[in-house]
């Protein structure tokens, strides 16, 4: 089916907290509705078939790769991008460890990074070496070796320690 | 405000917070694609189907409305059809003769995005088609002669002593052919620009790149304009590793052409992944042939290695990467007699380029293979065999460098095997393998690289950076070289906030922009921090030079009196600017001619330690372990420097194990992330890094450069550990689960 032959549907979601809704044709990729229309452009394409992660955000709770979600399939979804981590001007924790151990180099890859780790300590809040491997290795990195990644998912979850 | 002149107060040595990580962090950092403008279309690149051939017709099919489209071919160019670089040879567009697959041919734009992609599939070619090659051997022996007179690029000799008279005295003579592959760069952000162009405005390009001036030479001649109506614009760039060296000087000129004949509306260009890989550059293909003679007490008498690399249809940086590696190609050994044949050859496949390490990964691999062998022959452990021949302060390289600085290869390697419990494990391993389906094996590898441009290059380049400080006394670097994730921006702001004694917050990099940016050189070569990093230094020491002769600053002030000076700086003469440019150290000789001299101002040297573990029922090659050891001079960032060394490794572990181009009459088959495998985070190894530092006299605070560096050592220190844990001597990357299964099974 070819995008420009098809209506336009009207989908209702939340995006960040704030509820938003957007146009758009049914099989359209959530990736190109966040960036194009909403201008969230923080969720960046990396390979647009699932295997690199840079495009990852949360829906409901569960990490996706926007690039293969149609838009249709949010209709009442809650949707996290990078842009909903931070509490205003404050970091969250996983962001702050990013940028005090180097986990971020180029930093493409970077949003797609956060939001899996974010995840996995929402699921997984004492993470071991193999869960922190195995929670990222959907999200590929080519600048760190992953090594200042991982040192920053720890760093984070010392922090949340701390404050719990 | 504290006085900041004490070293406990010193930044460089510091881990302080990248520049720009919180906009990283944030998404809020805008990339290329992040960028849009009023008006704007996009561009599609229709590309050759074949490898080679020529053009007899360019067909629009039916059903889609040509008159919308912007049509570019080759006779809309407005200046010179060849993309300028060191030769004039690669054309934008191919005006007649096809010479490799996905040679662009037709440019396209329009508004509507998926009407675009349906017209760029409506274009075809009628095509004679010419006989293609495709491996170097092919073109060595002139099967089809496909570019100048012989199918060569360029060819180097590097003699020192004579080789010649070495094989009657030798007590051993051990050859062997060593072979890399392709390798694609694979920074996630692919290639992408927005250009505005027209007659009256010039051409404006913005975009994902490491060397915006290459941009602008380039566009200089693709319109034939003057230098002021060419402005280049580098937009925060999503990883580069050489893949956006060369490359952006083309994907700039098709949208800045789609856009000068469209009247100067903007034009996006931006490659998906597929067209990205299959199109792009990649790492050169290599082979090498080694033939050593070594004496009864294990002492190199001589080398002869001959090392080729496929550069593919066009000239591109083929001559560059070459010479890198046929300077690396004897490695950091005291040997009195060397005789290198280097040559870069044409194939019909798209043009290889830049990937950290720029030739040196090829060469070193064949050579740190080939010692492992030799040492084996002559019947030392391959740690002896190199104990024997390293070189020392006072001895020459193959290119007859005298090295000046303290090197202490036997420190690094007894330190590096400190770290591994590497003897302990060497003999335990051997032993506990035996009837073991896993196999466990540890290797090394022993190597130096040099930082900055080969030779006279730097003196070519004569790099200029300039430094500006307001009325607020805030100080604007400005350089062309480029932030990709290195850290670019930390480290200059480090290097200044150190020269001028202030805080490192009051230090900003200025964006790079042609139009008020000087020609800092590319960023490329291990050469930011090194030498535009000093440039940095010495134009930051400008501004505050400036100061204290017109006695607005004192020898002994605060951030605060920094501050009072700039403003009355500026209230009485102005904005305060200072320019810096490259000169070099003293005693640096180079003969191009002979290929003889000081080929590098510096070195970094190293030690690499990997442990593997090789299935033998799946036939799966693991690295467990590595260990990364350097001797880099001054550390400028701690956390950005090991960051540096690990991604290098990454990418060499991928290099080694993972990552194979599959080709099929010139054209990359597995052009996709599915299929073309890098190393995920469940894949690498604990890496480990430690820095020795012996600071070099011309870099900032004592730095040299180490970006290539970690690139070099991974290939042949994990397959040295294959061979350990199996026996069998590999010889080629990447080495895959199918070629050990063969190997392992013949030898079962």
């Amino acid at each position: 089916m070819s995008t420009e032959t098809t209506s336009k549907v009207n989908v209702t979601c939340t995006v960040n907290g704030q509820s938003c809704m957007l146009t758009a044709h049914p099989l359209a990729r959530l990736l190109d509705v966040l960036r194009e229309q909403l201008r969230l452009t923080g969720t960046k394409e990396g390979c647009g078939e699932g295997e690199c992660g840079a495009c990852s955000v949360l829906v409901d709770g569960v990490l996706v790769n926007s690039c293969l979600v149609p838009v249709l399939q949010v209709a009442g979804a809650e949707i996290k991008t990078i842009e909903g981590i931070a509490d205003g001007v404050q970091l969250h924790a996983v962001q702050q460890a990013f940028i005090e151990t180097g986990g971020a180099q180029c930093g493409i890859c970077t949003p797609g990074m956060v939001l899996a780790a974010v995840n996995l300590l929402a699921q997984t809040p004492q993470p071991t070496e193999a869960d922190i491997r195995n929670g990222l290795a959907g999200n590929l990195c080519r600048c760190t070796g992953y090594m200042k990644i991982f040192d920053a998912v720890v760093r984070a979850c010392q922090r949340a320690d701390i404050k719990s | 405000m504290s006085n900041q002149t004490d070293t406990q107060t010193k930044i460089v040595g510091k881990p302080v917070p990248r520049k720009e990580g919180r906009a990283k962090v944030t998404g809020a950092a805008r990339y290329i694609d992040d960028l849009r403008m009023d008006g704007m279309l996009y561009g599609a690149t229709v590309r050759s189907a074949v490898p080679r051939g020529r053009i007899r017709e360019i067909k629009f099919g039916a059903g889609l409305p040509w008159d919308e489209f912007v049509v570019v071919t080759a006779a809309d160019i407005p200046g010179e059809n060849c993309v300028a670089l060191i030769l004039l040879d690669q054309p934008y567009l191919v005006a007649k003769f096809i010479n490799h697959a996905e040679e662009p041919i037709l440019l396209l734009a329009h508004a509507d995005k998926h009407l675009l992609e349906k017209a760029r599939r409506a274009v075809t070619f009628d095509v004679e088609p010419l006989s293609p090659i495709f491996t170097l051997e092919e073109s060595l022996a002139k099967k089809e002669i496909i570019w100048g007179e012989d199918n060569i690029f360029k060819s180097y000799q590097v003699n020192k002593g004579n080789v010649d008279e070495v094989w009657a005295q030798a007590d051993f003579i051990i050859e062997g052919e060593y072979r890399t592959g392709a390798q694609e760069q694979l920074y996630i952000e692919p290639n992408g620009v927005i250009a505005v162009a027209n007659a009256d405005a010039g051409v404006t390009v913005w975009g994902s790149m490491q060397c915006p001036y290459y941009v602008h030479k380039a566009l200089l001649k693709l319109f034939a304009l003057p230098e002021e109506k060419i402005r280049v614009i580098q937009t925060e760039t999503g990883g580069g590793f050489g893949g956006k060296e060369e490359y952006p000087s083309m994907i700039a000129g098709h949208a800045a052409l789609l856009s000068w004949k469209a009247g100067g509306r903007p034009v996006k260009i931006i490659y998906d992944r597929a067209e990205d890989m299959v199109a792009t550059t990649k790492r050169h293909p290599s082979r090498t042939r080694h033939r050593t003679a070594v004496n009864k007490d294990g002492k190199l008498l001589g080398m002869e290695i001959e090392f080729v690399i496929d550069g593919g249809a066009y000239a591109t940086l083929s001559s560059v990467v070459l010479s890198r590696g046929t300077i690396h190609a004897a490695g950091p050994y005291n040997c009195p007699n060397v005789r290198i044949n280097a040559h870069a050859v044409a194939t019909n496949v798209p043009p290889h380029g830049a990937f950290r390490g720029f030739g040196a990964p090829q060469s070193i691999f064949a050579l740190e293979r080939h010692l492992d062998k030799v040492a084996q022959v002559v019947g030392l452990s391959p740690a002896e065999f190199r104990r024997r021949n390293f070189i020392h302060e006072g001895e020459t390289t193959a290119t007859g460098q005298v090295i000046r600085e303290p090197v202490d290869m036997e420190g690094l390697l007894a330190r590096a095997f400190e770290l591994t419990d590497y003897q302990a494990k060497r003999e335990r391993f051997a032993r506990a393998n035996e009837g073991r389906s896993l196999k466990r094996g540890i290797g090394f590898a022993s190597f130096m690289h040099g930082a900055g441009f080969t030779g006279s290059g730097e003196v070519y380049l004569q790099s200029i950076v300039g430094a500006e400080a307001g009325a607020d006394g805030r100080v604007r670097l400005l350089a062309a070289s480029t932030e990709i994730g290195q850290g670019t921006n930390t480290i200059f702001a480090q290097i200044a906030a150190d020269a001028l004694q202030i805080d490192f917050d009051l230090i900003e990099v200025a964006q790079p922009d042609t139009s008020n940016v000087p020609n800092s050189g590319p960023t490329v070569a291990s050469r930011t921090t090194m030498i535009v990093g000093k440039l940095v230094e010495s134009a930051a020491l400008g501004l505050k030079q400036t100061l204290q002769n017109s006695g607005l600053l004192k020898a002994n002030y605060t951030t605060d009196d920094w501050r009072a000076a700039c403003r009355r700086h500026v209230e009485q003469f102005g904005l305060l600017k200072s320019f810096s440019q490259y000169k070099p150290p003293p005693g640096i000789n180079w003969d191009e001619g002979k290929y003889q001299g000081d080929a590098y101002g510096a070195y970094a040297w190293a030690v690499y330690v990997a442990e593997v573990t090789v299935d033998m029922l799946t036939y799966e090659a693991r690295v467990e372990d590595f260990v990364a050891l350097q001797e880099v001079g001054k550390v400028v960032h701690p956390v950005l420097a090991a960051g540096q060394i690990e991604g290098g490794v990454a990418q060499a572990i991928g290099f080694t194990l993972y990552e194979n181009v599959v080709w099929s009459e010139g054209r990359m088959l597995n052009n996709q992330m599915t299929n073309y495998i890098i190393p995920t985070s469940a894949d690498i190894p604990p890496i480990r890094v430690y820095f020795e530092e012996q600071p070099y006299a011309y870099g900032p605070a004592g730095a040299k450069g180490i970006g290539e560096l970690p690139m070099d050592g991974g290939a042949p220190a994990i397959l040295n550990a294959i061979e350990h844990a199996t026996g069998v001597a590999f010889n080629h990357v990447p080495l895959l689960p199918e070629a050990l299964m063969q190997a392992l099974n013949q030898t079962a």
